[in-house]
């Protein structure tokens, strides 16, 4: 699909004015700051910006995870209610999302099987036969390209760290969420997994037409996997629009200076530019 | 889980620690098959006796006397007369055998009191029963004839006779032994073994400190037991719920903590009163105003737990909050809790013997602890009356309890927290 075609499809998460200020005492921080957006459905999305730009308290907002200081979501056109634990488990059944460090996002204490099992609970419901569900286990982790029985009865820290996080795609597999929300999944993966890990991702968006938001520092990386891409500076959305228009086009002061802190392999490296940037 | 026990038991502070304590315990289990009965009984007619073996002397004589002289048992042990003259022979004795002498006009400078010989000759040069020196009252001499017939009695080779009052009200020799013969312990009818002694009240210290040991014991783990799961459960609550839960909670521990545990034990306790003061009341007092600083920590240790990713994963797995909390939670601070628990269980027996130095622990009437038997000890100025046995032992069990306890602790928190190991 082009991107126009994307930006004509149904919304699938929006915000209006959303705002998050964490409070300690008499120290108030803005951490996200009145941003609006509206994700569309098989949409890949990048939200690029620097450490402490405010990406991943918007990620955990948009999961529900934290709360909202002022400002709305939308979900599908309609406002999003997680009240209840039955609303949360229903939001949570559109939503999902892959973390950035693999090492942690396992309960070391629990076997591997317990989190597919978990997946397929709140998906199919917990009275499904056993066949069905070992299939079901053996086609998710086939899809991330791991064998099953090598890893079932297997604890999290005897797999490695890209197996763990193509675990963490089976589990989406399972789900298939109409969002994915990735805080920078591949930041922790060395090189090669890395593209192995995005081509996953992408391939899991063709199949299921979800939508796909992309949490990450690096604009190179955006511009490989992204459709849309949004900048943040300081909570605030400073530009955003297609991947081509953002990232070749750069408006923003702040879009140009993270672009050219990419480090380019071709050309030798002017170590004043990088640290300072080009204000 | 295995590969953590055998972590835990490849520390060699933690198996001091535990068999330390597992002896301790398993000696107060054993003791008492061995040595049944009430350990709160009354043996001794007063109290204090020493640590030793008693034999009774009526059963000892009788025991002797009854005997063939062909059946009994010879001994002519190397020493046995000096012995016998050092226990006849007391300090007092010899301090009057110098007066006498020093009267007589011997220069007493010279003679060592504890040097028996030099006594005994000189004593044997210079004394004549038959003669009463001048300026010697009457009183003293008679004194000096005790002491030398004790002396002449313990050397001479004659046969000691033993006799009864007969029908007629005459005395009559039913028997004889001389300074050779022996009885075995185990042929005296009536003989009693104190290892640790009696206390106050004439009971067996060491049967009592046994029993005293277990309840003390019982105790601190009912009282660490309570104080550790209201600490988890108010813990774990404000910890992860947070908000205005957490703010709750974290008022009333502090409420808690500023007020001297110590203090609040002891009104709590003078409230209860002497008399519904059980074992188990006691203990459950203690883990009531113990629980504070568990609460704290495994609130803080929450804290950092609850915005991991796992945390999150399993919330948006759809799972409850207490299945969160137990399953994704608790694990994680498990080894936390079990040193805190210890710790717990170690502070919960100070605490009882504390409480009961003061008179406030137990009722003192159905079973001893650590910390009545300290309060018995010094009710009776045992400790200024140089009866060692009577509080000594006690100490080194509680110090011995605690200690293991503690070094239990520290084992623990060096294979779950590898930054403190050596």
């Amino acid at each position: 699909m082009t991107y126009e075609e994307l930006q004509n499809a149904p919304l699938c998460l929006s915000g209006r004015q959303l705002t998050k200020v964490f409070v300690n005492g008499k120290v108030s921080k803005t951490a996200v700051d009145h941003v609006d957006f509206d994700f569309h459905q098989g949409e890949v999305i990048s939200i690029v910006g620097e450490s402490g730009s405010g990406k991943t308290t918007l990620s955990k907002m948009l999961l529900g995870l934290l709360n909202v200081t002022s400002g709305t979501i939308y979900f599908k056109g309609e406002e999003r209610k997680i009240r209840t634990m039955a609303q949360r488990r229903a939001y949570w059944n559109g939503i999902q999302a892959i973390f950035q460090d693999p090492f942690s996002s396992y309960n070391i204490f629990h076997k591997i099987d317990a989190v597919l099992d978990d997946c397929i609970n709140m998906r199919y419901g917990r009275h499904i036969d056993k066949q069905k569900r070992e299939d079901l286990k053996t086609e998710a982790c086939s899809f991330v390209n791991l064998k099953y029985a090598e890893l079932t009865n297997k604890y999290p820290f005897e797999l490695s760290g890209g197996q763990m996080q193509r675990l963490m795609i089976a589990r989406i597999f399972l789900l298939k969420p109409q969002i994915l929300l990735a805080d920078e999944p591949t930041s922790m993966i060395d090189a090669c997994s890395r593209a192995t890990i995005l081509d996953m991702l992408l391939k899991l968006r063709d199949e299921t037409g979800m939508t796909v938001i992309f949490i990450t520092h690096d604009i190179g990386l955006a511009y490989y996997i992204s459709d849309t891409v949004y900048i943040m500076e300081h909570g605030k959305f400073v530009e955003s629009g297609s991947a081509d228009e953002v990232i070749l086009h750069p408006k923003a002061a702040y879009t140009k200076r993270l672009i050219s802190d990419v480090p380019k392999i071709h050309e030798e490296w002017n170590l004043d530019d990088v640290f300072t940037g080009e204000e | 889980m295995r590969h953590m026990i055998r972590n835990v038991f490849h520390s060699p502070k933690f198996v001091w620690g535990f068999g330390i304590f597992v002896f301790i315990l398993i000696f107060c289990i054993v003791y008492p098959l061995f040595n049944p009965g009430n350990p709160l009984e009354m043996l001794q007619v007063g109290g204090f006796a020493a640590p030793g073996t008693y034999v009774n002397v009526y059963d000892t004589v009788a025991a002797d006397i009854n005997k063939e002289e062909t059946l009994k048992i010879k001994f002519r042990l190397p020493g046995a007369d000096e012995k016998r003259l050092e226990s006849v022979l007391s300090a007092d004795d010899r301090n009057t055998m110098l007066k006498f002498l020093a009267k007589v006009g011997v220069d007493t400078s010279e003679v060592d009191v504890e040097d028996l010989d030099q006594l005994l000759e000189l004593w044997e040069k210079y004394f004549d029963p038959t003669s009463q020196p001048k300026g010697i009252t009457r009183a003293d001499w008679n004194k000096y004839k005790r002491i030398n017939n004790a002396i002449n009695r313990i050397s001479s080779t004659d046969r000691r006779s033993v006799s009864e009052k007969d029908q007629d009200g005459q005395m009559a020799a039913v028997g004889d032994f001389s300074s050779i013969d022996y009885v075995s312990v185990d042929e005296v009818a009536n003989h009693i073994t104190l290892p640790l002694g009696t206390d106050n009240f004439g009971r067996d210290m060491l049967k009592e400190l046994v029993s005293a040991t277990l309840t003390s014991v019982e105790m601190g783990f009912i009282a660490g037991t309570v104080a550790t799961i209201i600490g988890l459960l108010f813990g774990l609550l404000a910890g992860y719920v947070g908000g205005v839960l957490d703010d709750i909670i974290t008022f009333i521990t502090n409420l808690f903590t500023v007020i001297p545990g110590f203090v609040l034990l002891i009104l709590i306790s003078f409230s209860i009163g002497q008399e519904q003061r059980g074992v188990t009341t006691v203990a459950l007092v203690i883990g009531l105003t113990g629980w504070t600083w568990t609460a704290r920590s495994v609130r803080s240790q929450v804290i950092s737990l609850r915005n991991r990713d796992h945390v999150n994963l399993s919330k948006l797995s759809g799972h409850s909050l207490f299945r969160i909390i137990l399953s994704d939670i608790l694990p994680y601070i498990m080894s936390y809790v079990v040193m805190a628990f210890i710790l717990q269980v170690s502070s919960g027996i100070l605490s009882e013997a504390q409480l009961s130095l003061l008179g406030l622990g137990p009722k003192s009437t159905e079973t001893p602890t650590l910390g009545l038997m300290m309060n018995w000890s010094m009710l009776y100025k045992a400790h200024t009356s140089g009866y060692w046995w009577a509080y000594f032992p006690i100490i080194l069990t509680i110090a011995g309890v605690s200690f293991s306890l503690n070094l239990m602790n520290t084992g623990l928190d060096q294979v779950f927290n590898p930054a403190l190991r050596d």
